[in-house]
Formats: C-alpha cells, sequence, structure tokens
C-alpha cells in the first residue's frame, strides 16, 4: 500500500514538473468574433515556429468584453494573453495591477513603434507600457465612388465643395450621407469625422496646452456646420436612424457618403462585393487648410501578471509584435497595423495609412475617456440635442467644458 | 421535544430541503449581501480599496453628474410604470373581460393575446425597432400611404416620442399576461353571484365596478405588484431599441441601464464602478422591496374571501 502511493506521487510529481516543459497551453482572448478565422491561422504559424507552445483562441461579445475580461482577472481564471481595449478602457484592467508591464527587454520590437500608439497602451501616471498596440483606426468620409463618377464629382477640397457634392447627389436622387445618430456613438463618429479639419491642429493643441477649451469659436463653429450639413443632407429623420440601418443605406447603393471610421471599409465590403469605396478627410473651410481625419488606436495584446505560463505568453506577445505577424494582419484583417514598416496590399489601406501622416487624435477617445462623466457620453448626447434642435453649438462648449471640469484638472478654474 | 434523527422522515426533509437552501443562500443571499459590501468601498475598476461608508450612496444622491443622472433614470421608471399601468394593466382588464363574455372570435383571441408573451423579448425589440424605422418602418410608411405624412416621426430619435414607442412595444408584448390573470380570476367568480346581479340590473357598468372589480381583487394584487417590480427593473427592451445610453440624451435612461451602465462601464465611458453600482442596485432594491410591500399588504386589506 505504501508503495502504491509512493509510487502515485513520485509519477504526479514528475508530471508536475515535466508539465511546463512538455506543452504550454496558452489562453488567448478577443472581442473580435468575426476574426477567428484569421487568428487560428496567425496561430497556426506561431506554433509552427515554436514547438512546445499551443495557444487557444477564445473571443467574447465585443460591448461587455471589459466587464468579463476584468471579472475573470479579478477572479483569478483570467487567460494568458488577451486583447485590452487602450486609453481608459486600459486603465481600467492595467491600475488593478492585473497586467504584466512590457519593456523594450522584453519585447525589443517596440522600440520602433510609434509614440501615440505606445501611449494608447500606456498609464498615464507611470507612463508604463501594458499591451502591443494593434491596429489604428481612422475616421473619415468613405464614399462611394460609381456614385461620384456618375455625378461628375470630385473628391471635395474645401467645405464649400463637400456641400456642392452633397447637393448635386441630392438633385440626383441619392441620400448624400447615409449616416444616422440614433445610436449614441454614431454622433461622436459623425462629429469628429466631419469636423476635425474644421477644428484644426491650432485648436488642438492649444486644447491640450490647457491654453483653450469647448468654448473655443474654432469647436463650436465646426459643430455647427457639422449641424447644417447634417440637417440638409443626411437621411430623413437621420435622429431616428440606428447604426446598423445606416450601414446598410450606404452599401446597398442608396447613399453616396458615409461619415466613419476606417473599420467600415471591411463591412461595406462584405455586405456587398460590388461596391467600390474610395476615402477623403472631411475638409477644412479653405483649400490650404490642414486635411485632417480623426486618428486612434483600436486596443493592444497584453500578458496576464498572474499567468502561470508567462514566458511563454511573452513569446507569444513578440510574435504578435513582429512585422511577420503585422504584414500577415494587414494582409487578411484589412486593418492598419501598427507594426512599423508593414506595407498594404489593399490600395484602400494605403491610402488610409497615408492620410494618416496627417491627423489629430481622435479627440474625445483619447484624452477625455478618463473620468465621469466622459467626453464621449458629454459629446454624444449633446450632439443628438443639437440635431433635434434643443441646443446650440455654444452651449454645447459650455456644457463640455463644465461638465469635464468635474475630474479634468486644466478645466478646473 | 421530538428527539430529531436521520432517519427515515427526518433524513427525507433533509435531503429534500438542503440542495435548494444552499441553492438559494448561494445564488441569491450571498450576492445580494456582497452587493451591499461592495457599496460601502471605494473601488478602482474591479479592485477594492478602501472603506467608504455611506460616500457611494452620497455620490449617486448628491453628487453631479450621478445626481441628475439618478433622477433623470428615476423619473423615467416612474413614468413606464405608471403608463404601463393604463397600457398593460388597463387594457389587459378589458381584453380579459371581453374574452369573458365571449363575444364572438373570444376563442381564437385568447390564444392572440397571449401569443406575443411566448416571444423572446430580443425579437420583440428587434420587430419594433423595423416598425419604427423612421425610413421603411410599417408606421412610417402606412402614415404616408394614408396621407398622413405630418404624422411620420423618427421615433426612437427625439427625445418626446421614444420613451413612449418603447413603451407601446412593452405593453405589446406583455398585455397577455395580465389578460390571462384577469381572466382566471373572472372565471372563479360563482355563478350564482352572477345570476343575481342579472336579477338586479342590465347595466354592464355596475356590473363591473360593483361586481367584477372587487372580485378580481387577487388578480390585481398581483399583476399591480408584478408591473411594479417589472417597471423599476426595466431593462431588455430600453437596452436593444434605445441603447445602453438611453438614448437620445437620457430620454429611454432608466435605473436598469444607468445601474449597468455605472457598474460594468460602456465602450464610450471606458469607467466601471463597482462602489457606485451596487450602491445604486442597493437603492433600487430597497426601494422595490419597500415599496411592492406596501402595495401588496394595502391590496390584500381589499380582497374579499367568498
Amino acid at each position: 500500500m505504501k508503495k502504491t502511493v509512493l509510487r502515485a506521487g513520485a509519477l504526479l510529481g514528475a508530471v508536475l514538473v515535466a508539465a511546463p516543459v512538455m506543452a504550454q497551453d496558452l489562453t488567448f482572448w478577443s472581442w473580435r468574433q468575426e476574426d477567428r478565422a484569421a487568428y487560428e491561422q496567425f496561430i497556426e504559424t506561431f506554433e509552427a515556429a515554436n514547438p512546445g507552445i499551443t495557444v487557444t483562441f477564445e473571443t467574447f461579445e465585443a460591448t461587455n468584453y471589459n466587464t468579463i475580461l476584468s471579472t475573470a482577472l479579478a477572479g483569478g481564471t483570467g487567460p494568458d494573453v488577451m486583447m485590452v481595449r487602450a486609453y481608459g478602457g486600459l486603465e481600467n484592467v492595467a491600475v488593478a495591477g492585473y497586467l504584466e508591464e512590457l519593456t523594450t527587454d522584453s519585447v525589443p520590437a517596440l522600440a520602433d513603434f510609434a509614440a501615440p500608439a505606445l501611449a494608447a497602451e500606456s498609464v498615464r501616471a507611470d507612463n508604463k507600457l501594458y499591451a502591443v498596440p494593434f491596429a489604428s483606426q481612422t475616421q473619415l468620409v468613405i464614399y462611394n465612388t460609381a456614385l461620384f463618377e456618375a455625378n461628375g464629382l470630385d473628391e471635395p477640397q474645401t467645405w464649400d465643395e463637400l456641400v456642392a457634392a452633397a447637393q448635386t447627389l441630392k438633385d440626383a436622387g441619392v441620400i448624400p450621407f447615409a449616416n444616422g445618430t440614433a445610436t449614441a456613438w454614431q454622433n461622436e463618429t459623425v462629429t469628429f469625422g466631419l469636423g476635425s479639419s474644421l477644428m484644426g491642429k491650432a485648436f488642438y493643441d492649444e486644447l491640450m496646452a490647457g491654453t483653450a477649451d469647448f468654448t473655443d469659436e474654432r469647436f463650436t463653429s465646426a459643430l455647427a456646420s457639422v449641424n447644417e450639413l447634417a440637417q440638409e443632407y443626411f437621411p430623413d429623420g437621420f435622429i431616428g436612424l440606428d447604426y446598423p440601418s445606416a450601414q446598410q443605406l450606404f452599401s446597398s447603393g442608396m447613399a453616396g457618403m458615409f461619415v466613419g471610421g476606417s473599420y467600415e471599409l471591411a463591412t461595406f465590403k462584405a455586405q456587398n462585393p460590388d461596391i467600390e469605396l474610395g476615402v477623403f478627410p472631411a475638409p477644412g473651410r479653405a483649400a490650404e487648410d490642414d486635411k485632417l481625419v480623426g486618428l486612434y488606436f483600436d486596443g493592444g495584446y497584453a500578458v496576464n501578471a498572474a499567468s502561470p505560463n508567462k514566458e511563454a505568453a511573452i513569446t507569444f506577445v513578440n510574435y504578435l509584435a513582429s512585422q511577420e505577424f503585422g504584414q500577415a494582419f494587414a494582409n487578411t484583417l484589412n486593418n492598419i497595423s501598427t507594426i512599423p514598416g508593414v506595407t498594404f496590399d489593399n490600395p484602400l489601406l494605403a491610402e488610409v495609412n497615408e492620410l494618416n501622416q496627417s491627423s489629430i487624435p481622435y479627440l474625445m477617445l483619447a484624452h477625455f475617456r478618463y473620468g465621469e462623466p466622459s467626453g464621449s457620453v458629454l459629446i454624444q448626447a449633446e450632439m443628438q440635442k443639437l440635431f433635434a434642435g434643443e441646443t446650440t453649438p455654444e452651449a454645447i462648449g459650455e456644457a463640455l467644458t463644465t461638465g469635464l471640469a468635474a475630474w479634468y484638472e486644466p478645466f478646473k478654474d | 421535544m421530538p428527539q430529531f434523527r436521520m432517519t427515515g422522515r427526518g433524513l427525507w426533509i433533509t435531503v429534500l430541503i438542503v440542495p435548494p437552501l444552499a441553492f438559494v443562500a448561494l445564488f441569491i443571499v450571498y450576492p445580494i449581501i456582497s452587493a451591499f459590501a461592495y457599496a460601502f468601498f471605494d473601488w478602482q475598476g474591479l479592485k477594492r480599496l478602501d472603506f467608504v461608508g455611506l460616500e457611494n450612496f452620497h455620490t449617486v444622491l448628491f453628487v453631479e453628474p450621478y445626481r441628475s443622472w439618478t433622477i433623470n433614470a428615476f423619473k423615467n421608471n416612474i413614468i413606464v410604470f405608471f403608463a404601463l399601468m393604463v397600457l398593460q394593466n388597463g387594457l389587459g382588464f378589458i381584453l380579459a373581460y371581453a374574452l369573458w363574455r365571449e363575444l364572438p372570435g373570444a376563442r381564437f383571441h385568447r390564444i392572440a393575446v397571449f401569443l406575443p408573451v411566448v416571444l423572446s423579448t430580443i425579437i420583440v425589440a428587434y420587430l419594433f425597432k423595423l416598425f419604427y424605422h423612421p425610413l421603411f418602418g410599417v408606421v412610417n410608411v402606412t402614415l404616408k400611404n394614408i396621407g398622413l405624412d405630418w404624422l411620420a416621426q423618427p421615433w426612437l430619435g427625439q427625445s418626446s416620442t421614444a420613451l413612449g414607442s418603447i413603451i407601446v412595444a412593452q405593453a405589446w408584448h406583455m398585455v397577455g399576461f395580465p389578460t390571462l390573470v384577469f381572466l382566471a380570476g373572472m372565471q372563479r367568480i360563482p355563478s350564482e353571484i352572477l345570476d343575481a346581479v342579472r336579477m338586479e340590473t342590465e347595466s354592464e357598468w355596475v356590473k363591473i365596478t360593483k361586481v367584477v372589480w372587487p372580485l378580481v381583487a387577487p388578480s390585481a394584487t398581483i399583476v399591480f405588484t408584478l408591473l411594479f417590480v417589472g417597471a423599476f427593473n426595466w431593462f431588455e427592451l430600453p437596452y436593444i431599441m434605445g441603447g445602453l445610453d438611453g438614448s437620445p440624451f437620457g430620454s429611454t435612461d432608466v435605473l436598469g441601464l444607468y445601474f449597468y451602465r455605472t457598474a460594468f462601464g460602456n465602450v464610450s465611458s471606458g469607467q466601471q464602478d463597482f462602489g457606485l453600482g451596487s450602491a445604486l442596485a442597493v437603492l433600487i432594491f430597497i426601494f422595490i422591496a419597500v415599496i411592492a410591500a406596501v402595495i401588496t399588504t394595502r391590496l390584500r386589506a381589499r380582497e374579499i374571501q367568498l
């Protein structure tokens, strides 16, 4: 009897010691259900190059992802490697101490990443980096090239030309813009997708320096112009039109333009493979004004600080930061990879990547989602009021500034 | 004192009672108590920091912007409760009476009225979202076809109509439930009483107010109390039709959505605060428990034992 126990114990001990050497199973969590096939392909490539490490890809519903992830991490059942959000969404998870800090020692490729991309995945307080940023998104105007050609339109160089183009489409019986604002977050997209060039880089710099706030005339006049354009050239009853309906209006070819993120390009192609798309940054008032797109970073790949397979997890994250992966990511998922040196087969993506060189950050997400009320929640509700005729651009500037003063230091006095 | 032995009957009782008791303790009592406990701490994301006493309760009730969010959501819940009291329970009573009186087609309608209750809330929400679509929705298209263009609205997009539109969807979905409960109550009224009434009066009105209504009081107690609890826990329909933010600008925001946003965050705010969320949950729980208890005892008192 005693012998059996001893043997069993020895065997168990041997297994426990050998297990990590024999195979390391990593779990990898994501909110991109639609990208499952692509990720499984990437993982296969990784596993082939790294025998002994296996990765299981698991996806969760996007809107509740942060909740699910934080709950799992708090309960000690989190994944080894995971997608995390950027900016305020990252801080939520990172400040609780669940994520492993990443440095150029552990992930050397990070040294070449662009600073704004790294900032999106860092915690502001200590500037520590917690994730490898994976994609950038750009807010701009997407248009149906066939409809533009049929109506003899070119990409507008000034705000007046944009209005004129919309009028031409309207006269031809085409809905100029497909956008609707019943879905709250679409209001933010429309505002900064159309308004970034009107607000201008100088406004952004002064806002960040603390010398301007949202009551600034450059900001409020941009909101006024966006509102005028929407009232005239968005679909009838656009304030009651939700996001999926707006997407379908555009992809079905009923509308000429769609103000939205570069992430829409793949969706439109999937909804209607025949549609031909073009992109342009919404112009400023004069042709010589900088044409700015709103740029932000989507999220990153992070390592669980409590992972029992941390070494393997770091190896995997190094792969996710490699140019080889970035290239595959850009080619398969049609997203703008943040990894330097990646080239784009898809001419539209190449163009978006080009436009990103002249950009300001997607304002509320990048800087004003760190406290309650967040700038995004405020601008979404206020723009809905403006579109419904229940407020003015000046009142919005006032509401944003006083609302954010609850936690944003530069506005406090 | 009889000795309790773990044999025979005693064993049976123990075996049958322990699993459900354990279940209730683990999945109902424990979460409620822990929510109470969470509400007294400061949180950073999901990390528990210091004990802060009643600070979280103070914040959600008296500190901006939470104060106006709380008031707005609570106000909307009250509107929902009274509107549904009329649309769902009132209509339910009338439908039940019509079915009970066996008007022509009663057999068909008895099933038709209850059918929507069986549908999943998600289906009902998407169905009505399509109905209210500003461009292609049945409501607007019909209005335009019969020449009432000026009545066509972006129903879910303006603050004046959004909440009402969702309430109508809810009433359509659930009206079968009070109907069924009232109908059951009416069918329990003894025929001698009804015969006696017939000797006295021909008036349907007198019959409803003096006889039927008092005698279905137990049914009323049930549907009123359930409606109250349901209206203040309302979540699914506004979540799907208005979104987590109570779009447009908070006009469809209710306590359920507001609690969810505060505790778990949403994509647009990125903030999660378990302390404030739990404080809200505790307040909602206490409010519902107290008022529901009052409603139940009050309504019980007027029930008549036959």
